[in-house]
Order: structure tokens, then sequence, then C-alpha cells
């Protein structure tokens, strides 16, 4: 028994090391914060954190299998215009609208899917290439800022619930528990898995790699979408900000990598990513609330993501070989 | 998997005629990129000829160099079989502390250049230390740099845009022109490419970078020094992206903030559409020039046809995969 419980340490290594970090850094900021933790600071940190947190759901389903997925922020962009022009009316048009903003995001990445794996090119480029398209089509609906979206939906998702919790918490555990978790545990999310470690062995052990990568994609445009559709109901408007797109993906990666997440894939779990992601924009407040002069920020979270990053060089502490430096 | 194929020099010139079988012997990507330039010509004649006129080629080429300086960066980094995320706001420390230095007073005129490339290397230098010894992916260790980059341009100018001008000597290589009206930036590109070809084909430094884009365990074992060929590579990077930057503050008389954004996915795009392969150890810094010039006349193409910027986000994407679909694909797993 304490065999399984070593190695269950073990495997979610990262995952845990991001929720400490996270948790230590939120205490850190509740406790100075001028206005104290009330419902309000709670749910304006929350929403923020959700955001980039689902979008760093959407990078980690691709890392996973040792892709990347560099079009996520364009495809958030692209479904934050659609969703400011169509998720509004009468509640059947704003449903349909939601299913619409989905369904455009499924296709974004089964796009990206289908060219990495019928087109047999390299996701980084692939996904630089399809991102330009993402993000021309999110301009093509919106020249100028603007639109609107159902209120009652974006109260809903932005606010709070009775006892002030956030509600974009709330979504969020929805999310991990109905997209994340049976992924995980499906026989596709395992090959997504296997495909990230060594796709030559998951190929001579049968699995269906094809599939996996497929819809490891199709769920990264999914989850990309939803967060542009929760980035709308946050500004209630859409905006085609190639800007906006470059850095949430940009900060996805960071995420993913705060998370614990191998880049070189088959190993970690999108809640490590999420935890990431609420770490990373932590990160940001924490200087407002020591008021730290905003120019100092950018620098700031740099130096923090520098750091994070180096402590992934700890691994080399433990290999005895030299020939294992040389992968 | 295509990481174990040795470089196309290796593997089939024989040591007796070596150079000029090289010569002789064509890489079927570099032709295809530039086939689809002479193709995007073609087009672009249809529409209007003054696309095929010497003065707008000219041009198209002086605004190319400056891609085709970091590009050539971005194709050192690629062959390695990494990648340099940190260009956009290495070139804007580039052109930002170039233009600082001209600030300081004559002497500071005269060591603009100098201090706008340095501090490129510095930040090239902190990448591949990343990279060779803590053993750190590529990707994550350039974007952490370029976010220092970032925070330490924003605590250097304020937010703003820097007020200082570039030097003469700047101005003088970006937008000057030398015997028979050939642009200045246009030779400082050529005398780059040469140096990268040299760098490339005769040196052990550029035998040892294709060696461990194709496995670098096996290069470390056959005794290069792998991990400071890294490092030197992506300070040759750092270098090449601030110089690209001091160009561009030169080409618009300052510098300013985001300057390098729109370098980043274009010089990834251009060493990729020229047939270097982005797992690393392949590639021809021909094909590099032919991606260069090819996204540069895509781009002003696109614009001079009065598209619409959607349409061009659009067709520029659709372009990228459209070329690599018909040359830059991977191998099955059969073979």
């Amino acid at each position: 028994m304490s065999g399984d419980w070593s190695y269950w340490l073990r495997e979610h290594r990262g995952t845990l090391l991001a929720f400490a970090a996270f948790v230590a850094m939120f205490a850190v900021y509740a406790a100075n914060h001028p206005a104290g933790l009330n419902a309000n600071v709670a749910t304006t940190a929350a929403n923020k954190g959700v955001l980039l947190a689902i979008v760093a759901m959407a990078q980690t389903v691709v890392v996973l299998t040792s892709g990347i997925d560099l079009s996520v922020g364009m495809v958030m962009v692209l479904a934050n215009c659609l969703a400011s022009t169509i998720v509004v009316g009468s509640p059947a048009a704003t449903a349909l609208g939601v299913v619409g903003v989905l369904a455009t995001g499924c296709l974004c990445g089964a796009v990206n899917g289908v060219i990495v794996i019928y087109g047999r090119l390299q996701p980084i480029v692939t996904t630089i290439a399809t991102g330009s398209v993402f993000y021309g089509a999110a301009l093509a609906l919106r020249r100028v800022p603007g639109g609107d979206i159902d209120s009652t939906l974006a109260d809903a998702l932005t606010g709070q619930l009775p006892g002030g919790i956030p509600a974009s918490l709330v979504l969020l555990a929805a999310l991990v528990v109905t997209v994340w978790m049976p992924f995980r545990r499906s026989a596709l999310g395992r090959a997504a898995y296997a495909v990230g470690s060594s796709e030559v062995a998951a190929y001579m052990s049968g699995v269906p790699i094809r599939r996996a990568k497929f819809a490891a994609y199709m769920l990264s445009g999914l989850l990309a979408s939803m967060a542009g559709l929760f980035l709308t109901c946050v500004t209630y408007s859409g905006e085609a900000s190639a800007a906006n797109g470059g850095s949430y993906t940009l900060y996805s990666i960071a995420a993913v990598v705060l998370g614990g997440i191998s880049l070189f894939g088959g190993s970690g779990s999108a809640i490590g990513a999420i935890f990431g992601a609420l770490m990373f924009r932590t990160i940001g407040d924490l200087l407002f609330v020591f008021n730290v002069e905003p120019l100092w920020q950018p620098l700031f979270q740099g130096v923090v993501l520098v750091a994070a990053v180096c402590l992934g060089s700890l691994r080399l502490l433990r290999i005895r070989n030299r020939l294992d430096l040389y992968g | 998997m295509g990481d174990v194929r040795v470089p196309a020099d290796d593997s089939r010139a024989a040591p007796a005629d070596g150079p000029r079988r090289r010569l002789s012997r064509f890489d079927p990507a570099v032709v295809a990129a530039f086939g689809c330039v002479a193709i995007v010509l073609f087009v672009g004649s249809l529409y209007s000829t003054s696309f095929l006129s010497p003065e707008y080629l000219l041009q198209q080429l002086k605004v190319a160099s400056f891609l085709g300086v970091i590009a050539t960066g971005a194709m050192i980094v690629i062959l390695l079989g990494q990648i340099d995320l940190s260009v956009p706001w290495v070139v804007a420390v580039g052109g930002m502390m170039a233009t600082a230095a001209t600030g300081w007073g004559s002497l500071g005129e005269a060591l603009a250049i100098p201090v706008g490339v340095a501090c490129g290397i510095a930040l090239g230098l902190v990448n591949g230390l990343g990279v060779a010894f803590l053993r750190l992916p590529s990707m994550v260790v350039t974007l952490a740099v370029n976010a220092v980059a970032q925070g330490l341009m924003v605590v250097h100018t304020g937010g703003f845009s820097p007020q200082d001008a570039s030097s003469p000597a700047m101005r003088f290589l970006a937008t000057g022109h030398s015997v028979l009206g050939i642009p200045n930036a246009l030779i400082v590109w050529a005398a780059i490419g040469a140096g990268a070809v040299f760098l490339l084909t005769r040196t052990t430094f550029g035998r040892t970078v294709y060696a461990i884009g194709n496995r670098e365990r096996a290069a470390y074992l056959s005794g290069a020094r792998t991990r400071l060929v890294v490092m030197a590579a992506f300070a040759i990077s750092g270098a090449l992206s601030a110089f690209g930057g001091v160009l561009l503050a030169g080409y618009a008389s300052k510098a300013a903030q985001a300057m390098g954004d729109p370098y980043l996915l274009p010089a990834i795009a251009a060493v990729v559409l020229g047939g270097t392969s982005i797992l690393g150890g392949r590639g021809n810094y021909l094909g590099t020039v032919a991606g260069v010039i090819l996204i540069t006349l895509l781009q002003s193409m696109l614009s001079v046809m009065q598209m619409e910027e959607f349409g061009r986000h659009v067709t520029y994407g659709i372009v990228i995969i459209a070329m690599l679909l018909i040359y830059g694909r991977g191998r099955r797993h059969s073979e």
C-alpha cells in the first residue's frame, strides 16, 4: 500500500507543487490586500484567473501528446468575436449562439488536428499558420471592438453564487469534472499520454495514435472557445486583438510549465496547469498589493517565470550517467 | 523520427568530388521555395506589371533584409532542433539600447550599434545557458527571457516609446543607398548571409550545429563540445535579432515598444518554408533566403492589392500551410 502511495505522490508531484505554491502566494496576497479578502475581491481575482486557467487547460491537452498549440489565443479571440455577435437575444437564440461558439472552437481544433495528423506538418508551424487564419476570421467578424452578450448569461458566469462563492470557480470545477476527468480516464486520454511518452512505442503497441491526437487538438479548440466565451462574459464585448491572442498563447505555455507539465509530453495534468495559471495571475496581483510601481510588474513577472523554469533543471541532480543529459 | 537523418551534404557527397557535386546538386525544398517566389511574382504580374519593376523588387529586397537578418539567427537555432521565442523583445532591446546609446553624446553615437548588438548577445547567452547547461526546453527558456527583456525595457523606457533618435550610422545602414542604387540594408543582409553560409558549411561550428540537430548524444560522443556550440548558436541568434532591431530603429529613425512583435512568426515561417526541418539537422541557407523573400513579397502584394486586413491574415496562413503541405511534410510511421 505504501508503494502505491509514494507512486501516486511521484506522479502528481508537479500538480501538488503548483497547488502549494499557489496557496502560499494567494495567502500572502489575501493577507495584504487593503480591503481584505471579501467576496468582490475574490470574484475579480477568480474571473481573471479562471480565464487563463481555461486557456491553460486547452494548451495542456495538446502538450500531453508532445505537441504544442500556438493558436489557442487566436481561437479564443475568434470565439470572443463570434460570441459578441451571436450570443444575444432570446434565451433560445443565446443557447444556440453558445453552441455555435463551441462548435466553431471544435472546428478550429479539428482543422489543426487534421493538418498535423494527416498533413504530417509539425504542430508548432501548423498552429502558427492556422492561428493567422483564425485571427483573420475574428477580424472579419469585428473590424472594430464592440458587440454585446446576453447579460443574464454573463452575470451568471462572472458573478457570485449565494454565499459569495465566485461563479467562475464553479464553472472551472465543472469543466474539470465534465471535460478533463472523463478525458483523462478514457481510453483516448490514456492513448494521448502514451503518444506523448513515446509515439513510436505507442504506435508499435497498437494505440490509436491518430484518434488520440485528433481528440487532443479538438478538445484544445473546444476549451479555447470556452475561454473566448468567458472573456466575452467578462468584457461584454468582442475585440479582434492580436496582442491579446498572442499574450494568452504565451501565458498558457507559462502556466503549463508552472503547473509541472512536461513540454516533451506524456506527464502532467490539466489540474496542475490550472494552478499554474492561477499562480501566474496571483504573481501579477501581488505586486499591486505591495504597491510596487506598475512599471516593474512585467520585469518581476519575467524574473519569477525564469526562476520557476530553472526549478525544472533540478532534475539534473538526479542524473547519474552524463550521457542522459543528451537526449 | 526525422532526427536520425544525416545532413544531405555528409551522406551523399563523396570526398573526392565534394565541392563540385555540392554546387550541382539542388535541395528540392529550396527549388520549391524559389518556385513559389516565381509563382507569387507571376500571379502578382497578372494583377499589375509594376510588381515586376526593378524599383519595386529592390524596395522589397530592402524590406526583406530586416527579416532576413533576424531569420538568419532563427535558422541557426532551428538547425540545432531548438527554437528562439525571445526574438520580439531582443529585437526591441537592440533598437532601444542602440538609440539610448546615441543619446549619450558623440562616444555613445559611435558605439550605438555595438551596444545594441552586445545586449542581444548577452540575452542570447542567457538563453544558451538555460538550454545547454540547465538542459531546459528552449521554448520555455526563450519565452522567459523574452518576458525579462520586455520587463527591462518597460522599466528602461517608462512604458513609452523612447524619444532618443537613431544614430547617423544606423540610418545609413538601414536607409542609405550605395553604388548602383543598391540599398545598404540589402548589402548588410548579403554580408551576414555570406557569413552564415561560411559558418554553417565550412567550419567545425557549422558541422557541429547540424550534428547536434540530428542527435546531440551522438555529437557529444564524437567529441564535439556540444554545450559550447549550443551557447554560441543562441548568442549568434541574439546578436542577429538585436542587430535586426538596430536596423529597424535606423529605418524608422527611432525605436518603439513592440517593434519586434511582427518578426517572430514570419522569421520562423521563412526558415521553415525554406525547407529547414523544425526538428533540426537539415536545412540550407539558400532556402531561408527564398523563404524570407517569399514572406515579404506575400505581405507586400496582399497589401498593395488592397485586400482587407482580415483577408491578408487568412491568405497568409493558408498559403504557408499549402506550401508546406506540398513540400514540407514529415514521414509516415512505416517509413
